[in-house]
């Protein structure tokens, strides 16, 4: 390799023939020719492809639908520092189980899809939309509860089948829940039978007993 | 010999002229320099065109990575070992993730050590695919190789950008195993990818091993012996170029490198030529691993049940893990106290070691092949700053 | 890797007396990395020891780091016997002391020779004030050169015999070292991003 055996200025006559197939090969062959021409071209992103983070709300009310619950899970685990909580509370003043503000600053959100991970309600995902241009540098860049919620129409066109997996999901657990609750009231019924049983059966029980 | 301080040339033999006659140079190169790969500086000391003395100036893109760390969740800073060597994330995430399993005692299944082996290999593939263009770059011919280069790479940042999400900080290793399963198709893909590589690689050869000004450029610039190299702490392609066999991936055989047959390419006087030369060889040594790698992937899980996203405390202790990243030896260093925050987190960091032989490399050369010695070394300063 | 106590009693035959200063520090957790735990007279010596025995050869210092270890309360039951109006008895009492806090410097070497490793060195100073001196081992293997710069510049131990002992990453007129547990940032404010974001947001509107 170190030595060379042949004239000088073949070696660069070589490299001067990829050259010249990589330019004339850039106007016809496809493998060449990679250039996009943004905006008026775009490439099709990738289902997995993420950005900034969305809140995800079903149904058709982005206010009630919202599947967050002010947990504050993703508060605490962003790793920068960019989602902001305050938890709303309902008419006595006791904490309610939705956000009153949820808030993510876009400038430090760094798309590291933590705060979907860790989420216990799916109730975050990755949004794969790029495009957040905006005319200021500190309030354009935090966004709102209103902006962030897309709702899960929108998550099943961008990531069908990661949305239809969440949706499997919640189904079953729903339905989990749904049998325990069953359970639960089956076998109070069960033991309030039993109990108005024995209280028939034994209708001068004592009373301190 | 004293290996540590080296004379930097033999008494009565200088480089340069007689300071008396005339007068030397003071040069500061960078911080913001197209060749110094981000922000670095040098200050060089020239008599005419000879460096005689070359010191490096670090911390312009220092953001204090290591205390950030200390005062977050373990998990919080997978997504900032991205940023240490931003072409190279995925070899991060493992080094960091080899420690944390090596500090809490976790098993990795088959599935994800493997998925971890293809996602390595393509993490060299690309990042010694865009050292060609760099150092290309560095050397006047702006633009053809690193075009030619960004092309090929961005096959393989399609494939990352499909799996995790992200083309460059992919954020995808977890504790115990990986953060999700390949996609449909993602297989195919990556040997298509796989397959295209070899006619690449041939077309870079034809391009650049036999070209005449890149020999003039490369031969016999920036040697060291290898000796002074291993005290000095360098690793990676660097210490190979100088014909020292010594790849982490055979020495250590972390994961399952030990399933897989590779050759370790090996150069004679670790001069500019020979680095560049290794890196050409090192791919199609990470190509034959891949080919193998891809044909043999296991069905399984790819995390350990066992693993805890929130709230995960590794018992007392500390570990250092080390993996061959594309640009050295990349360590990480943990100290736990039982807290969710570890206590003590280092990177060692391969780009800021190998720069410990710089000026030993420069001194001598002309000023115009610093840029070449420096590109050769292949830097990145977010992980030379951290 | 190599056994601690192997190490230890090579060391013993070929540095007569270095029992007394080199000690075994054993590793609580899973990874098994026991370190030597070195006086810092003794560094020097043991590290060219380290180096250049034939059946060692850790001619590969992989790793510097420095560690800093505050000030910690150890609350510890202590069995004293005492006399009371001429009885004796034992009593336990629970006793509370501060621990002093110290730097101490990580080595971690490897052989590139014999491929073995890693011999984890630990160097303490006396404390944590302001030299904080230890010796520097970049004689011995030149990769602890910047590694041992970063240190000083970022907790602040002064090692002496270093050929160029300057700030590395921050600049020489910075004053603290920002690795230290008890660091704080003068512009710190201990907010989230957001939070400071939002706070200039209503400032700007």
């Amino acid at each position: 390799m170190r030595k060379l055996k042949q004239l000088p200025g073949v070696g660069l006559l070589k490299g001067m023939l990829v050259t010249g197939r990589n330019f004339f090969g850039s106007y016809r062959n496809p493998r060449r020719l990679v250039t996009v021409s943004y905006p008026e071209q775009r490439l099709l992103l990738p289902e997995s492809s993420r950005n900034f983070p969305f809140l995800v709300y079903d149904g058709n009310d982005s206010v009630e639908g919202l599947r967050c619950v002010a947990c504050k899970t993703c508060e605490r685990e962003c790793p920068s520092g960019a989602i902001r909580i305050v938890q709303a509370r309902d008419e006595n003043g006791r904490p309610a189980k939705h956000p009153e503000r949820f808030e993510i600053g876009i400038d430090a959100c760094m798309g590291c899809q933590i705060c979907a991970e860790v989420c216990p309600f799916d109730a975050i995902k990755m949004d794969s939309d790029y495009e957040h241009a905006a005319t200021g540098r500190t309030r354009p860049m935090v966004h709102n509860k209103l902006r962030l919620a897309k709702s899960n129409t929108y998550y099943h066109r961008i990531k069908p089948r990661e949305a239809a997996e969440v949706d499997a999901r919640l189904e079953m657990e729903r339905f989990r829940k749904e049998e325990a609750r069953r359970k639960r009231e089956e076998a109070a019924r069960m033991k309030k039978e039993a109990a108005a049983k024995a209280a028939a059966a034994k209708p001068e029980a004592p009373e301190n007993s | 010999m004293n290996l540590t301080r080296a004379a930097p040339w033999p008494a009565g033999t200088a480089p340069f002229a007689d300071p008396g006659e005339t007068e030397l140079l003071e040069l500061s190169l960078g911080p913001q320099h197209p060749s110094t790969h981000g922000v670095f500086r040098m200050n060089a000391l020239l008599d005419g065109e000879t460096v005689v003395r070359l010191q490096p100036v670090f911390g312009y893109l220092h953001r204090n990575h290591e205390q950030l760390a200390e005062r977050m969740s373990y998990l919080a800073s997978m997504p900032f070992t991205d940023r240490l060597d931003y072409f190279c994330s995925l070899t991060n995430n493992w080094a960091y993730a080899l420690t944390v399993e090596k500090l809490a005692g976790l098993e990795v299944p088959e599935r994800a050590e493997y998925l971890r082996v293809i996602l390595a290999e393509l993490t060299r593939l690309q990042n010694h695919t865009v050292f060609l263009g760099f150092l290309l770059g560095d050397m006047g011919a702006w633009g053809s190789v690193l075009m030619y280069g960004f092309r090929q790479r961005d096959a393989v940042l399609d494939l990352f950008e499909a799996l995790t999400g992200s083309r460059m900080m992919c954020d995808y290793l977890r504790f115990g195993g990986c953060r999700c399963d390949l996609p449909p198709g993602w297989a195919a893909a990556a040997r298509l990818v796989v397959d295209s590589y070899p006619g690449f690689l041939d077309e870079m050869e034809q391009l650049l091993t036999e070209n005449e000004i890149l020999r003039a450029r490369t031969m016999g610039i920036g040697g060291v012996e290898a000796k002074r190299l291993v005290n000095a702490g360098v690793s990676g392609p660097l210490l190979r170029a100088a014909g020292l066999s010594h790849d982490l991936r055979k020495v250590d055989r972390y994961g399952i490198y030990d399933r897989f047959s590779f050759r370790i390419p090996l150069g004679e006087k670790g001069d500019v030529y020979d680095r560049l030369m290794i890196r050409l060889l090192e791919m199609r040594e990470s190509l034959n691993i891949l080919d193998s790698a891809l044909r043999d992937l296991p069905e399984g899980p790819v995390i350990n049940p066992q693993a805890k996203l929130r709230n995960f405390r590794p018992p007392a202790g500390e570990a250092y893990g080390r993996i061959e990243s594309p640009k050295g030896e990349l360590g990480f260093y943990l100290i736990s106290d039982q807290s969710p925050q570890p206590y003590r987190y280092r990177v060692r960091p391969p780009s800021l070691i190998n720069l410990t032989l710089l000026e030993e490399m420069c001194v001598g050369a002309k000023i115009a092949d610093v840029m070449v010695i420096l590109g050769s070394i292949d830097i990145v300063l977010g992980e030379v700053d951290r | 890797m190599t056994d601690p106590d192997r190490l230890l009693s090579l060391l013993e035959a070929g540095l007569p007396g270095s029992a007394g200063r080199v000690r075994r520090w054993t590793n609580p957790g899973p990874s098994g990395q026991d370190a030597l735990l070195v006086d810092p007279d003794a560094a020097l010596e043991v590290a060219l020891f380290l180096r250049d025995h034939p059946e060692l050869q850790l001619d590969y210092c992989s790793n510097v780091t420095g560690v800093d270890w505050l000030p910690r309360e150890v609350t510890e039951s202590v069995t004293t016997t005492e006399t009371v109006g001429g009885e004796t008895k034992e009593v336990t009492k629970k006793v509370t002391r501060t621990e002093p806090g110290y730097l101490e410097a990580v080595y971690h070497l490897y052989s590139v020779a014999l491929r073995h490793g890693p011999v984890i060195l630990r160097l303490r100073a006396a404390g944590r004030e302001a030299p904080a001196p230890l010796p520097s081992l970049t004689p011995v293997w030149r990769s602890a050169e910047f590694q041992e710069r970063e240190i000083f510049d970022l907790y602040g131990i002064s090692f002496s015999g270093h050929p160029d002992l300057r700030r590395l990453l921050l600049w020489d007129e910075f004053e603290g070292h920002p690795m230290r547990k008890d660091y704080v940032a003068p512009d710190e404010d201990g907010l989230p991003a957001i939070e400071t974001a939002a706070a200039k947001g209503e400032a700007n509107r």
